[in-house]
């Protein structure tokens, strides 16, 4: 005899189940992590075009405004990697904060001896990613609005960046920021990996190495412009 | 070998614990941690007093019974269980703080015995196959190929001890639940509720407040198994796959 049994219980929703879960929840910010990630790399090569001079540098940044033209209007290109960026950061942090709030609560007490195995940056996970967000405001207040910048000249990026890391101690906040930034992503990039369960015994060691990489590459390269402004090398 | 323990000792659930100083003497260095325990205990009871309470049964590192965080570490310096922890690891005089598990979902009882039924709940929820009953089925019935064997056999290791709960700074259970996920995921006959399990367990093991993973490794560290971190990703890959084929949880 066979009986038939019938499924009652309705298919849960995708979003909503990765976002109720501890595991999806991460994987969201993994996600978000490596869009953030890939945005950086195109970041950091096209701020080394400062080192070929202001006319160079410049009408990159007004290329970037026509990306896409004559299909995309004028900067909806930039416009549209704004808000996927914005979303991510969002995200990101939203699901920092809950998966944190969480994991805190799960250990309310500690051990005597409290034993750090773990690098220093993982460790620095969470308030490495509380400075990179009050990095990125002041960024954007300082040379995409210029509400901070002391030349203000809009369509000169070059000259507002000569100026703003002309302050010896914004050079130094965005240098501690980029020092911060490597450290994130020597433990993010692995961790993405693990989280999207693209690791492996096999492969375990290749990502590790990768975040390393990717975290000098990118810290270097970022902070190569403010050293360079310092140095007079840009000016 | 004479030493000086601090001992956890919490009378019950509701009633607060402090680190207790006992001194032990004539310690042997073949002894295991649990038979020093014995010993204090033995000369608690003469002297009228409450011994120490611990979970432990088989004393051969394979139920999982046993488990303390001991200077800090789970089960110990040692990579394996407290029960086959010797005191040879341990210098004369030294000073040794002994504490149960430490996690939200594992509540303390007594002294070091806390509650891991958060554990079987898990199971419960998808740690095992539905197989009709009835004769055996022939064994060369379902082939499994030798290294899906192997890999299968790495994470039925795990001995549910919780010292991968005790170890992680969130108190999360990923190294746990994903040696059982992948232990049955991977073989022949774990297939039918592939997709239900991991559902299932996971959201078992976020109902019963674990913290989630951070990657920090210092499960796989203190596992007395050796399960891997890479588990964990393993794992992640089976929950992501469910979610996005859409099949609801498992469990009964």
């Amino acid at each position: 005899m066979a009986l038939a049994t019938t499924r009652t219980a309705r298919d849960p929703s995708l979003i909503g189940s990765l976002w109720r879960s501890t595991v999806g929840k991460k994987a969201v910010m993994a996600g978000t992590g490596l869009i953030m990630l890939a945005y950086l790399v195109a970041h950091m090569l096209g701020n080394l075009k400062v080192f070929f001079g202001a006319g160079e540098f410049n009408r990159y940044g007004h290329w970037i405004r026509t990306i896409g033209e004559p299909f995309l209007h004028h900067m909806w290109f930039l416009w549209l990697a704004r808000v996927v960026l914005t979303a991510s950061v969002v995200l990101h942090g939203v699901s920092a904060y809950q998966l944190s709030r969480r994991d805190l609560a799960a250990r309310p007490a500690k051990y005597r001896h409290s034993r750090r195995r773990s690098s220093y940056a993982t460790r620095t996970m969470r308030w490495g990613g509380v400075i990179l967000a009050l990095f990125i405001i002041w960024h954007i207040l300082d040379l995409t609005t210029l509400t901070v910048n002391p030349n203000h000249q809009e369509g000169h990026p070059y000259q507002n960046l000569v100026a703003s890391f002309d302050r010896w101690y914004v050079s130094a906040f965005y240098i501690a920021a980029m020092l911060a930034l490597g450290l994130h992503i020597r433990h993010g990039f692995w961790s993405a990996a693990q989280t999207l369960g693209a690791n492996s015994p096999r492969r375990d060691r290749a990502l590790k190495a990768m975040a390393n990489l990717l975290a000098a590459v990118l810290t270097c390269g970022f902070i190569a412009v403010p050293v360079g402004v310092l140095t007079g090398v840009v000016s | 070998m004479k030493l000086t323990l601090r001992i956890w000792r919490q009378r019950n659930a509701d009633e607060p614990g402090a680190m207790t100083p006992y001194e032990v003497t004539g310690i042997s260095e073949d002894m295991s941690f649990l038979e020093m325990l014995d010993q204090l205990n033995e000369r608690l009871i003469l002297e009228g007093e409450e011994p120490v309470a611990f979970d432990h049964d088989c004393r051969e590192g394979i139920c999982g019974a046993c488990g303390m965080v001991i200077n800090g570490q789970a089960h110990g310096p040692e990579r394996t269980t407290t029960c086959q922890l010797h005191m040879r690891h341990f210098a004369d005089g030294d000073t040794i703080d002994v504490e149960p598990w430490r996690a939200a979902a594992f509540p303390v009882v007594k002294d070091l015995v806390v509650d891991r039924s958060a554990f079987d709940r898990v199971i419960g929820a998808g740690g095992y196959i539905s197989v009709p009953t009835g004769s055996a089925p022939e064994a060369h019935a379902t082939p499994v190929p030798k290294p899906v064997a192997d890999l299968a056999f790495e994470h039925a290791e795990c001995i549910g001890c919780g010292a991968c709960v005790a170890a992680c700074p969130n108190g999360s259970a990923m190294l746990f639940t994903s040696a059982k996920v992948v232990h049955l995921n991977v073989l022949p006959q774990g297939a039918p509720e592939r997709e239900s399990r991991v559902r299932g367990m996971v959201e078992a093991m976020d109902a019963e407040g674990f913290g989630g993973c951070t990657n920090t490794g210092e499960c796989a560290v203190a596992c007395p198994k050796g399960i891997p971190l890479t588990s964990i990703g393993r794992m992640n890959r089976e929950y992501l796959r469910a979610v996005v084929k859409g099949t609801p949880s498992g469990g009964r």
